[in-house]
């Protein structure tokens, strides 16, 4: 029906942009409606997503006659602004912004570059910036989920978990079921995707290749090696940030800092 | 060589001073410009049961979680048998004074396990003979398979009170232990308590807001106000005057 009124595919884009945002905005409606309020965080998301959105999309336009070399330097900017959005899922624990850079460097960055080197992604940017950012982007969202729940267990439990202090346990050790906890509810989505690739969703990858004419069975495999690729860098970004995380939230003298009312 | 009866009585060991176990020096914590505890100075000699009571807010809690060091103090340090707690491993230290928190938080699983955990942590194992004895003295005899989740509350404290004594702490640290149990439980836990302490020899420090609890149970008070020990002295002079 937009087409009747939007005869460019720009003028579609931003109508097509339009009606969507009205759809999330629905939903904040109806979340207020129930006295949860999400309006402010969900607007400055949307904002910030399609604006962000449209800058690389012209950054692209540029970069498709980049030398291959820059892509590099584009993946790192995603990894750094990945980790700063991450944190933000962390209030309060110490160190949180570090923790979550180095830990999808480590997760995103390790399987980018291992599967770059072996062949299983193009290093030509076309292919490497968006499937390199398709890791980050999934293994900012484990990472983000795996150090909310941790924060959230760690608050919850703050008894249990000087109990065990009290007792003599080392402070890594009495915060080792909430770690575990966090590592296994921060790969749900990841688990969930591959368990239903092709029956709940055909992911956008696949269908963007099949309109540019791959054959469907190629296409089909593609796309589970890159779910394959993002179920590794989101495994191995929360390991490591529930791993280096756990040691944050402790004084040098094992006291826990992270506590009800002070965070 | 022979001893007259009056050299035999010259001869016998003077009476051994109780060392002291625990001081406490000029020990505060300052908390974003508030403070919980100021300036405390204090020693426990072995063997001693000493109530720390207050108003609520007073600080009694803080001052207990700066003696095994779950809070840094800002000021001032602790000393367990003359050695400065900061130089002490933090597990060594915690074991030594153990800690009953005014919740019990068992660990998921049975009665010995809970009791095993803080010898695990050092890489032992508690006897089962010694896990018997321990919940003979908290009065819960046959309770070790039990499973944790279906114990009362006053019965989960003395569980929590026997796997505190099973690292066999220089000090015990009691805080508020009855205080979120009904009147029946409170009696229990204190006639557990009372066992340990008092027949066992044990050091205690408890902190309570019950007075009649503490002058059953200590020897010793500190009265708290705003963080500041006002009072030092036997219960009955702190508590009466």
């Amino acid at each position: 029906m937009l087409r009747l009124f939007f005869h460019t595919q720009l003028q579609l884009g931003f109508a097509q942009a339009a009606v969507a945002a009205l759809a999330a905005l629905a939903v904040v409606f109806l979340a207020r409606r129930r006295q949860i309020h999400l309006e402010a965080e969900t607007l400055i998301a949307m904002a910030r997503g399609l604006v962000q959105i449209i800058a690389v999309g012209s950054i692209l336009v540029i970069l498709l006659r980049a030398p291959r070399w820059t892509s590099g330097f584009l993946l790192a900017g995603m990894i750094v602004a990945a980790g700063a959005t991450s944190a933000r899922r962390a209030k309060g624990m110490p160190d949180a912004f570090r923790v979550s850079a180095w830990s999808i460097a480590f997760g995103a960055g390790s399987v980018i570059a291992l599967m770059t080197l072996i062949g299983v992604i193009d290093t030509a940017i076309t292919s490497l910036v968006p499937v390199g950012s398709m890791l980050i982007a999934n293994a900012m969202n484990t990472n983000g989920l795996a150090l909310n729940r941790f924060r959230s267990d760690v608050l919850a439990h703050a008894g249990e978990i000087e109990t065990a202090l009290a007792l003599g346990a080392e402070a890594r050790n009495s915060v080792s079921p909430y770690v575990q906890a966090s590592f296994e509810a921060s790969l749900i989505p990841a688990i969930d995707s591959l368990r239903s690739l092709g029956i709940v969703w055909i992911p956008g990858l696949m269908a963007g290749m099949l309109l540019s004419g791959a054959r469907p069975v190629y296409a089909a495999i593609y796309q589970f090696v890159v779910l394959a690729m993002i179920f590794a860098a989101s495994g191995l970004t929360s390991l490591s940030s529930t791993m280096l995380i756990r040691g944050r939230v402790f004084s040098p003298a094992q006291q826990l800092l992270l506590q009800p009312g002070r965070s | 060589m022979t001893t007259t009866c009056h050299d035999d009585k010259d001869m016998s060991p003077p009476p051994i001073p109780e060392s002291v176990i625990l001081r406490a020096e000029h020990l505060g914590r300052t908390v974003q410009d508030k403070i919980l505890i100021q300036d405390a100075n204090f020693e426990l000699k072995g063997g001693e049961v000493l109530a720390i009571v207050g108003p609520s807010g007073s600080g009694k809690s803080s001052l207990l979680r700066l003696l095994n060091r779950l809070d840094e103090p800002t000021s001032g340090t602790v000393f367990v048998e003359g050695t400065d707690y900061r130089n002490l491993e933090p597990q060594e230290l915690r074991r030594k004074l153990g800690m009953v928190t005014q919740r019990p938080y068992l660990f998921p699983g049975t009665v010995a396990e809970n009791l095993q955990f803080g010898p695990a942590q050092r890489g032992e194992t508690l006897p089962q003979q010694a896990v018997e004895e321990l919940l003979t003295q908290v009065g819960l005899k046959g309770y070790a398979e039990r499973d944790v989740a279906n114990l009362s509350g006053g019965e989960a404290q003395r569980v929590s009170v026997a796997r505190t004594l099973a690292n066999s702490p220089l000090v015990l640290l009691l805080d508020e232990p009855t205080s979120a149990l009904d009147e029946a439980a409170k009696l229990e836990v204190e006639s557990s308590i009372q066992n340990v302490v008092r027949n066992h020899g044990l050091t205690c420090v408890m902190v309570t807001h019950d007075l009649a609890q503490a002058s059953r149970l200590a020897e010793r008070a500190l009265l708290l106000k705003s963080g500041r020990i006002v009072r030092d002295g036997s219960v009955g002079e702190v508590l009466h005057a």
